[in-house]
């Protein structure tokens, strides 16, 4: 095996597997998370060094699940001061190694944790921006450093946030355990929350693209942890059907490319086609939930070869039940699009007229937006202008600004 | 582990919003029962509070509550649980967490 092929197999292990051990050292040292942390990242510098000589072992995840422990046990032996519970865990595992070489652990026997960890560090009881500091560290193993790149705040900001997010789970007792059957309707929104939260982030630009990938591969491990939830489904169906149109979303000069101007060709089949499998599967349990809905939605729009073969009166149902699922002004907004297209774009403009009444979405760009382009459709051209000069002002980003422009410039 | 669960009011509370919440008398017997309630009570009114300070060795005293906000602590317990999904659980059957707001401390504890 090459340098290139070993670091390359490294690199493997270690997104699949720092979860695995952290998971396994939180356990074993009793919810010492530094420690856990720190055993984790010890295990695997060693087999930086051991590993081109010796080769990679059969059973990877054990050889550094065991060298983790033996480094936690060392470390105890030399702190002068121990928390009781973390002595009798250290001895047992002195006696067992004491008593000759241990039978040599395989992958599959090394207990698989993440469910826990996912569900400890997404903890309604931990604020939102801590709940994702932790998932990044402890799940997608990202250091302090690339955590806080990504969250545009300083390093030592997000060192501090950690240390006080893990401080919290130890002191307040935040339990490290799957919840039970009675819990999970209002638990598992929140893991499946900062998941999707992580990836929304990483779509916002090709720079961040790194959280898009953590977040499908966390989405992948819940969906294999936690097969019959069908939201759990609804949710990696949702990314990797927006995963897919990534390529054409952006120009190449970096512009926004909106989804009726996209080259179909540019989208990754291969991803969608899962994706609306994924769907299909969670949708056949009939429980349907958010997720699914808007999963549903895009595979509407990702499975048809052009914008005029979709199917708008079937998108118009599935906002229709997204809003009477989780009702919010913006699955309005959507749905009035949905309509513009499925009916026209004067009975588009009659929702849209009702949502500005409330006043819900004072400030939102999209209101205005979407108002512009269903006028523009409807020929009503200087009202067309007027609204997307409004939405101008509002815009935050200068991707969106630019296409604003061009439309304004097209009127 | 021990937690003070502290029981606030809510001066926003509108009427109504409580409608279904547990009996307090109720409360008390099942985690007095449970074993979770070591110990609680009402506590009276800021108005009764007497706020103590020591400055320079010279014990200063006011009538009333130390926290400007009036009146938002309305009793107490102590509860002993397995961890902090437990003590939620306890909150939550509570009836000032439908009327007010309940809110949980961990004790200190003795490993550090």
């Amino acid at each position: 095996m090459t340098t290139a092929q070993l670091s390359e197999r490294i690199g493997r292990i270690y997104a699949d597997g720092w979860s695995r051990i952290v998971a396994t050292m939180i356990r074993f040292t009793g919810g010492d998370w530094d420690l856990a942390e720190e055993c984790a990242q010890e295990a695997f510098a060693q087999a930086l060094v051991t590993w081109p000589t010796s080769g990679v072992p059969d059973q990877p995840l054990a050889w550094l699940t065991t060298t983790a422990r033996r480094r936690a046990i060392d470390r105890r032996r030399r702190a002068s001061t121990e928390a009781a519970k973390l002595r009798q865990v250290a001895m047992r595992e002195e006696v067992a190694m004491d008593a000759g070489p241990p039978p040599s652990p395989r992958d599959r026997d090394i207990p698989d944790e993440r469910l826990e960890l996912m569900f400890t560090c997404c903890h309604p009881a931990l604020n939102l921006d801590a709940q994702v500091a932790l998932t990044l560290r402890s799940l997608a193993g990202l250091t302090t450093a690339e955590i806080a790149k990504a969250f545009l705040v300083p390093e030592r900001t997000m060192g501090q946030r950690l240390f006080r997010a893990k401080q919290k789970v130890a002191h307040a007792g935040i339990p490290f355990r799957v919840p039970p059957a009675h819990l999970l309707p209002e638990r598992l929104p929140a893991v499946l929350h900062v998941l999707y939260l992580l990836f929304n982030e990483g779509y916002s630009g090709p720079e961040r693209a790194r959280l898009c990938v953590e977040a499908l591969r966390l989405a992948r491990v819940l969906a294999e942890l936690m097969p019959d939830e069908p939201e759990v489904l609804g949710m990696l169906a949702l990314m990797l059907l927006h995963d897919a149109r990534r390529p054409a979303r952006h120009d190449a000069d970096g512009g926004l490319v909106t989804l009726e101007d996209q080259d179909r060709s540019r989208w990754d089949h291969a991803r969608i086609a899962e994706g609306a499998a994924l769907c299909e599967r969670a949708l056949r349990r009939r429980r349907p939930g958010p997720f699914q809905l808007q999963a549903a939605i895009a595979a509407c729009h990702a499975t048809v070869p052009s914008v005029a073969a979709t199917d708008w009166p079937q998108i118009v149902g599935l906002y229709g039940e997204l809003a009477r699922l989780a009702p919010s002004p913006v699955v309005e907004l959507n749905r009035a699009v949905a309509v513009g297209m499925a009916e026209g774009p004067e009975a588009g403009l009659a929702l849209v007229e009702a949502i500005t009444s409330t006043g819900r979405l004072d400030g939102y760009h999209l209101l205005p937006a979407v108002r512009a382009d269903l006028l523009r459709r409807a020929g009503r051209g200087p009202e067309a202008v007027e609204s997307y000069r409004a939405a101008l002002s509002l815009a935050p980003t200068e991707a969106e600004r630019q296409f604003l422009r061009g439309r304004l410039e097209g009127c | 582990m021990k937690y003070l669960l502290l029981v606030c009011t809510d001066p926003d509370h509108t009427p109504g919003q409580d409608d279904g919440a547990p009996d307090v008398e109720d409360w008390v017997k099942e985690m007095d029962a449970n074993g979770t309630r070591l110990l609680g009570s009402r506590t009276r009114p800021a108005s009764d509070a007497t706020t103590v300070r020591v400055r320079h060795r010279e014990v200063l005293l006011t009538d009333g509550p130390y926290a400007e906000t009036k009146d938002l602590m309305a009793g107490f317990d102590v509860l002993e649980c397995a961890d902090l999904d437990e003590a939620i659980e306890v909150a939550s059957k509570h009836p000032m967490a439908w009327a007010g707001a309940i809110e949980l401390r961990p004790f200190w504890g003795d490993e550090e």
